[in-house]
């Protein structure tokens, strides 16, 4: 077992994910019935721990973003237990869902679609504090300096709106905003996604380092495999809505044992010799979540696919130390 | 070495300068590139360097006003593209030279079949008649592996998912057989494992039909896995050009350099990453000397006050920076900016 997960297990429990599912109604017909369901997320269960950074990657329409949307609250899951510092969030009512908003915070991909354009940079992070109301009036300002200090933007910019600051500096300004609460647990949906290679890198170095400043936990949501081998210390990897391997970051990238992960894994086009794979390139498309495959969703691209996997679903498992897999040849 | 006679494209000092109310955005500044026939070029860099508007200027495809085309040249089989009438780059376009876009959605049309698409590609540039055109898209379809092409091309754009919407696109330019194919970040909108199916796709064809090919990306993933020759763009001006072995092994102009550090590695495992530090400058208030001279962390004061011209180095690559010219006094410098 590796340090780090070792780490991670001696800490708090800090968010429990249990049966989650998210289903989306599609309406069609002459009357506009609902006639079926995009299964978006179709039952999803794993646990965080406090500290630690734990990253959901997949392709499109894997369920990656729903499953962060559905904790935050942003839609309501169809069924399933979300539990945060031991409250099932999907209990709670409006009023104490944004009380729990207070250690429960995101950061989106788009900077510049989440944040108002008529809004200057003080009162972006002016809001964020009232609304949860985390200091007394006279102190918040001295908050907004300290926030933009730690993020690594200049002291004038507060006067400033968002269409002044280039891509990486937005993305600073929702670090702030999300910062601003003092949260327990950051969602980061493509957090570094919409970002040039050499700014990403100046927002990635700044993550890791507020994390180790205020011990934050991040659930990372992410397509690029470097950024998440960079980042994380575990890794669910998401197919068609359902998880098909857990790991901890190294076991994950050395040693995938999911036929998906490993295609994945192949998948990445890399500039260094020693960073290459035997590249697996898999057949066909995603299938549509309205109708995924029977048993194994992803028997009809997998290369190994034997009977069971078409008709049987493959449980979750744990294989050692917290590694899960759900694959019918995987013991 | 290349054969002189292979030579399909050859792109000189071209300048496309944007005329706005903020004043004039120098987005391609002398920009100079070969593209050999049966070769993939890579053009790399960052959002706003100025490789697209280098692939639309080749093809003259800017908006004018704002832009104009203020400097150099295409040559294109022996002419200047940049001289002849809109008439003349109306036959080349699609025909010659044809060009994917990184959007499918965007660039087919939402109301026809895809396969009416592709026939009209044929009828435009090849005067054939309808029924001759279909079949000819049908087995287009079939070269870039749609299954069951038949039905396909009765279906509009919406009905097929990006992978295949982006066959669709590369069907469609190259169905008059161009010399070359301009890919301006053609996987950049898909996922990784349809990405690999694609680029394996343009592999292939490219073999089948020696085209050349210019390929636009900001990914150094794909151009390390693609690409013959790189050119990396910086601010509007290439910065390097090299084979695409030698620039991953041997990079040697400081963004080069920069540009592979930030990328996050996939075989050890790192603290940090080393970020360039500061953005890009604006395109309408470019730094006097080197325009990355404000982020290089071997800049000096020569550096800040002339701009470096692109120079052959021993190994017969090309860059972009001081730091490789007589001028430079201390060549330790060289050693230590190596890649980590």
């Amino acid at each position: 077992m590796s340090v780090q997960t070792q780490v991670a297990q001696d800490k708090e429990l800090l968010l429990d994910v249990k049966n989650l599912k998210q289903h989306f109604p599609v309406k069609g017909g002459l009357l506009g019935r609902t006639i079926n369901h995009v299964k978006a997320v179709d039952g999803v269960d794993f646990q965080m721990n406090e500290g630690e950074t734990l990253s959901i990657v997949g392709e499109s329409g894997c369920g990656k973003s729903t499953t962060g949307r559905a904790i935050l609250r942003l839609d309501n899951p169809t069924d399933g237990e979300i539990y945060f510092q031991g409250q099932n969030l999907l209990k709670l009512n409006k009023k104490e869902m944004r009380k729990v908003r207070k250690d429960l915070q995101v950061i989106f991909q788009d900077p510049f679609a989440s944040l108002n354009p008529r809004q200057t940079i003080k009162s972006i992070l002016y809001e964020a504090l009232s609304i949860q109301n985390v200091l007394p009036k006279a102190k918040r300002l001295e908050r907004i300096y300290e926030l933009l200090e730690h993020v690594g933007l200049p002291a004038d910019s507060i006067h400033r709106y968002p269409h002044e600051f280039s891509g990486g500096q937005r993305q600073r300004i929702g670090i702030a905003r999300a910062l601003a609460v003092d949260p327990k647990l950051i969602i980061c949906d493509e957090a570094v996604s919409a970002l040039d290679v050499s700014v990403q890198a100046q927002v990635l170095n700044l993550l890791k380092s507020l994390q180790n400043q205020f011990n934050l936990t991040f659930l990372f949501i992410a397509h690029d495999l470097g950024v998440v081998r960079h980042i994380s210390d575990r890794v669910i990897v998401m197919y068609l809505g359902k998880i098909v391997e857990i790991a901890d970051k190294k076991t994950l990238f050395q040693s995938p044992q999911h036929p998906y992960t490993k295609a994945l894994l192949s998948a990445i086009p890399v500039t260094k010799k020693e960073e290459k794979r035997e590249r697996i390139v898999l057949e066909g498309d995603v299938p549509s979540p309205i109708n995924p495959p029977e048993g194994c969703r992803f028997h009809n691209r997998c290369p190994l696919a034997v009977d069971a996997c078409k008709t049987q679903v493959p449980p979750l498992r744990n294989i050692e130390n917290g590694h899960q897999v759900a694959c019918h040849l995987v013991s | 070495m290349l054969e002189q006679e292979d030579k399909i494209l050859e792109v000189r000092q071209l300048q496309t300068h944007f005329f706005t109310d903020e004043g004039i955005s120098k987005a391609v500044d002398g920009v100079d590139f070969v593209l050999h026939k049966g070769e993939t070029l890579g053009i790399v860099g960052e959002s706003g360097c100025g490789k697209s508007i280098t692939s639309m200027s080749i093809l003259r495809l800017i908006d004018s006003p704002p832009g104009k085309i203020v400097g150099g040249e295409v040559v294109f089989k022996g002419e200047n593209l940049l001289s002849k009438s809109e008439a003349t780059m109306r036959k080349i376009r699609g025909n010659e030279i044809s060009m994917i876009f990184q959007e499918p959605m965007t660039s087919l049309n939402p109301v026809f079949s895809v396969g009416e698409q592709i026939a009209e590609v044929f009828r435009v540039h090849q005067n054939m008649g309808r029924k001759e055109a279909w079949k000819k898209a049908v087995e287009m379809l079939k070269l870039v592996g749609i299954p069951s092409p038949e039905e396909r091309a009765k279906q509009e754009p919406h009905e097929l998912s990006g992978g295949m919407r982006q066959r669709v696109m590369i069907a469609m330019a190259l169905s008059c057989n161009p010399e070359i194919l301009i890919a301006d970040e053609p996987t950049t909108a898909l996922d990784v494992t349809i990405q690999a199916q694609i680029l394996e796709l343009m592999k292939t064809l490219q073999n089948e039909l020696g085209m050349g090919v210019i390929m636009i990306t900001h990914d150094l993933g794909v151009v390390s896995e693609t690409c013959d020759r790189v050119a990396v763009m910086y601010a509007g001006k290439v910065v390097e050009y090299a084979t695409a072995d030698d620039l991953f092994d041997q990079p040697k102009h400081p963004y080069t350099i920069g540009l592979m550090n930030s990328l996050p590695r996939m075989d050890i495992d790192q603290e940090s990453l080393q970020a360039i530090p500061g953005n890009v400058p604006s395109p309408y208030n470019m730094p006097n000397g080197c325009r990355f001279a404000p982020r290089c962390p071997h800049a000096k004061g020569i550096c800040h006050d002339a701009i470096p011209e692109l120079r052959n180095t021993d190994d017969g690559s090309q860059v972009r920076c001081w730091m490789y010219t007589p001028e430079w006094e201390d060549h330790s410098d060289i050693t230590k900016a190596g890649v980590k």
